[in-house]
């Protein structure tokens, strides 16, 4: 995005909290940031139609999508947003509308279930919009190396890792500077590889 | 139950729910008019530019035009006004065909912009 300060505008930049449900998507962005709540009711699109049954309601042309945001502004003027993507499948059509303009996304996984975040990995895959991986360690869940994990979640080499606890801020903190500085390090690759 | 118990379990005001369903406000109307997009963390702003006078605005587009006289990113404008994010999306793109709201940044895909990065980073570790 372009930075515009002349105005006194803020600059604002989001990161997506990605996972399957009840992994704590919620949790983590309350843990750093103040929550606040946003409502969509949404024209329903062609990919939400059909997953919807409108079948005798036919006059329903926008499905409601009640959903939080965090908020964090930093005295330089940064305001960064933290966006959960809604777990449910028929909500998918919103990921697109959270995946613009992102500049990467967390995806949450619980060993105990870690099928559930399959969908968000092959999502973000596709998209080619960079991701890591933030394993919330609930007590009394088996603990596995970042290698186990990578091999369970058929992960690249590059994909970071990173174990954390959603309830402790230094630990969501330390995920969010993580993917942030794996970002910003793809960036580079990516000029070298063009220069070269 | 007494009286008062059953004056008490009736709904008012705004927990009784919308009088109105959410697109009424903007006549139907589900995509924005003009060349404007708003994205969600997209700054808006309030321009000097007067009201036509063929242009009829309601009260929403009012809380609208006021909420942003200071520059303001579309997502917080959408949680203060309480009103659905295509419903404000539509309502700023009316003001935007007029030249009454302008788009101040938008958002790229892909981020690359080192320095927003950095101030993001810089940001996270002073926490």
């Amino acid at each position: 995005m372009d930075l515009n300060h002349s105005d006194g505008a803020p600059s604002t930049a989001k990161i997506l909290i990605s996972g399957g449900f009840g992994v704590g998507k919620t949790t983590l962005v309350g843990t750093i940031s103040e929550i606040r709540p946003l409502r969509t009711e949404e024209p329903m699109s062609d990919r939400s139609v059909g997953i919807d049954d409108t079948r005798g309601v036919r006059a329903k042309t926008t499905t409601t999508v009640a959903m939080d945001f965090g908020r964090i502004s930093f005295p330089s003027g940064l305001v960064l947003y933290l966006f959960g993507t809604p777990g449910q499948e028929r909500f998918w059509f919103m990921w697109d509308e959270l995946s613009i303009g992102a500049i990467g996304a967390v995806v949450l996984a619980d060993t105990r279930r870690a099928a559930d975040c399959f969908a968000a990995i092959d999502y973000f895959e596709r998209s080619g919009m960079p991701f890591i991986i933030a394993v919330n360690c609930f007590d009394g869940a088996p603990r596995f190396e970042p290698d186990d994990i990578r091999i369970a979640l058929s992960l690249g080499p590059e994909v970071p890792i990173v174990l954390c606890d959603a309830r402790q801020r230094d630990s969501v903190k330390q995920v969010l500077v993580s993917l942030v500085r794996y970002v910003m390090s793809g960036n580079r690759r990516r000029n070298q590889i063009s220069m070269a | 139950m007494t009286g008062h118990d059953s004056y008490r379990d009736r709904w008012f005001d705004r927990e009784a729910g919308p009088v109105v369903r959410p697109y009424a406000v903007t006549k139907g109307r589900t995509l924005p008019s003009g060349e404007a997009s708003f994205g969600l963390i997209d700054v808006v702003i309030a321009t000097s530019e007067r009201q036509p006078e063929f242009l009829r605005l309601g009260p929403e587009h009012r809380r609208i035009l006021s909420l942003c006289r200071r520059p303001t990113p579309v997502v917080d404008l959408t949680s203060d006004i309480d009103l659905p994010l295509g419903v404000v999306r539509v309502l700023l793109g009316d003001l935007a065909s007029e030249g009454m709201v302008r788009v101040l940044s938008t958002q790229k895909q892909p981020v690359t912009d080192e320095r927003l990065l950095r101030m993001v980073l810089d940001g996270l570790e002073s926490l």
